[in-house]
C-alpha cells in the first residue's frame, strides 16, 4: 500500500518533471498588430496548447492584450486595428474572410477583466448565447444548459434560488463566475481570459483559480494576468512578451524557476524598469 | 551581480541575509580553529570561551529563519531569489552545524589535556582542520561571489579531508593498542577528528547549495565517498 503510494507520487512528479506539451489547438504565425500607423505586435510566433492554461505575461503595454483579443478577432471592433500573419484554430485560419465572426467567438469565448453581466436576471445572462445560436431545442432543454453553465462555473448553489433575479446584483467575484458561465454556455472551445480576477478579493480570485483548473480538463484556455504567482498557480505554459514581441515560451515552472531570458527573470523577480 | 529590484528595500532584505550568513561563517571558521587551538595547546580558558561563542550563531541561524520567512510572506520572491532564501536558510543551518562540532571539540579539551599524546596526532588534527577551513572559506567566498567556478575543487578536496581522517582514525587505533592508558585521550581525539570531517561535509552542503542557488539546477551526483573508516580494524595479525 504505502509502496504504492510511494510509486505513483514518483511518477507523479516524474509527469511534472517532464511536463507533456498537448496538441496545438491555436497557432500564431507571424501575427502582426497595428493600431492606425502604431505597431503593437511584431510578427509574434505561438502555440496554444490543447486542454491546458497557457498565460501572457509581460508588463504593460507589452502586446499580451493585444494578441490574446487577436485569438477571437476582438481587435476588429477597434477602430484603425490591422492585423497581419496568420492565427489558426484547428489549422483552420480564423482571419479567412469567409469564417463568420459570430461563430468563431462561440468557439473561442472570452471573459473580461471587470465582471461586465447584461442588466438581466442570471437565467437570462446564461441562457442569452445558447438562445441566439440556436443552441436549445426547447425551455426544459435551455433550462438545462443554464444549470449545467452555472454548475461548471461553481455558481449553481450560490444563485439556485434566485435565478430571476438581476445578475448586477451578485458579489463582484460571483459576477465573474456568471460570466464565465455565460462563456461556457455555448459550447466554446477556446477561452480567452484577460486579467478576470484583478477586480476579485483573494477569496473570489482563489474561487476562479479553482475553476480554471477544471475547466482546464474540456477547454483550452488562455489568460493574461499581472499577477506572476497568478500565472504560476493556474497555467501549464507560459508566454513572456515585451514591447510587441515574444521573449520567451516555456512549462511555466520552469520559467518561474529558472528562466533562461534575463528580461523574464528580471520581469518576474520584480528588477524591471 | 544581478541589477536591482524596483522595490530597494527588497534589496537590502536579500542583502541582509548574505551579510548575516557571511558574519555567521566567519564566526564558525573561528570557532573550529579555535578549538583545535585549545586541543593542541590544552588551552581551557580558550575552550571555554568557543564554547559560550556558540549561542552567537544560533541566534543568528534564528534570525535568518525569521528574516526569510518574513521575505517570502511579503515579497512572494521568484526564481534566482526565491533560491536565494531558501539557500540562505540551508547554509545558515549547516554553519550553525559547523559551530556545534567546534564546540563539541573544545568541550573535550579538558578530558585530552590530561595525557599528552605525541605530537604528530596534533599535527595530523592541525592539517586536517585546516584543510576543513579551507574548504569552508572557499564555498562562503563562492557564495559572497555568486561563482561556481571553484565549487568543483571544493568537492574534489572533500576526498582529501575523508583520506586524512581514515588515516587519523588509524593511527590513533595504533597508539591505543600500544598504550590501554591512551584510549581516553584517544577517543576523545577521533572524536574531534571526526567532527572535523563533518566540517568538511559541511562545506561540501554549502557548496551544493551554492551551485543550485547560481544555476537552478542541482549538482550532479558525481560525489565518490573516500571515508573508509568504516571498514578499519585492529589488525589481529600485528596485535600478536
Amino acid at each position: 500500500m504505502n509502496l504504492m503510494t510511494e510509486r505513483s507520487l514518483e511518477k507523479a512528479v516524474g509527469d511534472k518533471m517532464n511536463a507533456v506539451v498537448n496538441a496545438t489547438k491555436m497557432k500564431g504565425n507571424k501575427v502582426s498588430v497595428f493600431y492606425g500607423s502604431k505597431q503593437a505586435l511584431f510578427d509574434v510566433d505561438l502555440d496554444i496548447p490543447e486542454k491546458m492554461v497557457m498565460a501572457l505575461i509581460g508588463p504593460s503595454g507589452c502586446g499580451k492584450s493585444t494578441f490574446l483579443r487577436s485569438l477571437n478577432r476582438m481587435n476588429d471592433t477597434i477602430e484603425g486595428c490591422r492585423v497581419t500573419g496568420q492565427i489558426t484554430l484547428d489549422g483552420e485560419d480564423i482571419y479567412d474572410p469567409k469564417i463568420d465572426v459570430v461563430e468563431l467567438r462561440a468557439r473561442v469565448g472570452m471573459v473580461f477583466q471587470k465582471p461586465n453581466p447584461f442588466p438581466k436576471s442570471i437565467y437570462e445572462n446564461v441562457a442569452y448565447g445558447p438562445r441566439i445560436h440556436g443552441l436549445a431545442k426547447s425551455r426544459h432543454e435551455l433550462d438545462e444548459i443554464v444549470e449545467s453553465s452555472l454548475r461548471r462555473a461553481s455558481l449553481f448553489e450560490e444563485v439556485k434560488d434566485r435565478l430571476q433575479e438581476s445578475g448586477t446584483g451578485l458579489s463582484g467575484g460571483q459576477q465573474q463566475r456568471l460570466c464565465i458561465a455565460r462563456a461556457i454556455a455555448v459550447s466554446p472551445e477556446v477561452i480567452l481570459m484577460d486579467e478576470p480576477c484583478s477586480a476579485l478579493d483573494p477569496i473570489a480570485t482563489a474561487k476562479v483559480e479553482e475553476l480554471i483548473d477544471e475547466l482546464r480538463q474540456n477547454y483550452t484556455i488562455v489568460i493574461v494576468t499581472h499577477s506572476m504567482q497568478q500565472a504560476a498557480r493556474v497555467s501549464q505554459r507560459t508566454a513572456m512578451f515585451h514591447l510587441g514581441n515574444i521573449v520567451e515560451v516555456g512549462d511555466t515552472e520552469m520559467m518561474f524557476t529558472t528562466p533562461k531570458e534575463k528580461r523574464t527573470q528580471d520581469y518576474i523577480t520584480g528588477r524591471f524598469g | 551581480m544581478q541589477s536591482q529590484h524596483t522595490v530597494r528595500s527588497y534589496d537590502d532584505e536579500l542583502k541582509f541575509l548574505a551579510h548575516k550568513i557571511a558574519e555567521m561563517g566567519g564566526h564558525a571558521e573561528r570557532m573550529v580553529e579555535q578549538s583545535v587551538m585549545a586541543i593542541v595547546n590544552a588551552d581551557n580558558a580558550l575552550a571555554q570561551r568557543v564554547i559560550s561563542d556558540d549561542l552567537i550563531l544560533d541566534a543568528s541561524e534564528r534570525e535568518i529563519d525569521d528574516r526569510a520567512i518574513t521575505i517570502i510572506a511579503k515579497r512572494q520572491p521568484m526564481a534566482v531569489d526565491l533560491r536565494e532564501i531558501i539557500g540562505a536558510i540551508r547554509i545558515s543551518s549547516d554553519l550553525e552545524r559547523v559551530g556545534d562540532l567546534g564546540k563539541n571539540i573544545a568541550k573535550r579539551v579538558a578530558a585530552v589535556s590530561d595525557t599528552r599524546q605525541s605530537i604528530k596526532v596534533y599535527r595530523g588534527l592541525q592539517t586536517l582542520a585546516e584543510l576543513a577551513l579551507t574548504q569552508l572559506k572557499d564555498v562562503l567566498d563562492a557564495f559572497a561571489s555568486r561563482s561556481i567556478q571553484q565549487i568543483n575543487i571544493v568537492r574534489d578536496r572533500d576526498d582529501e579531508i575523508d583520506a586524512m581522517y581514515t588515516s587519523l582514525f588509524r593511527e590513533l587505533l595504533t597508539y591505543m593498542m600500544e598504550d590501554p592508558r591512551n584510549i581516553s585521550a584517544c577517543t576523545h581525539l577521533l572524536f574531534c577528528a571526526k567532527n572535523i570531517e563533518r566540517i568538511g561535509d559541511h562545506a561540501t552542503n554549502i557548496a551544493e547549495t551554492v551551485y543550485y542557488i547560481v544555476t537552478g539546477q542541482q549538482m550532479p551526483p558525481d560525489r565518490p565517498k573516500e571515508d573508509m573508516s568504516h571498514g578499519v580494524v585492529v589488525d589481529e595479525a600485528k596485535r600478536a
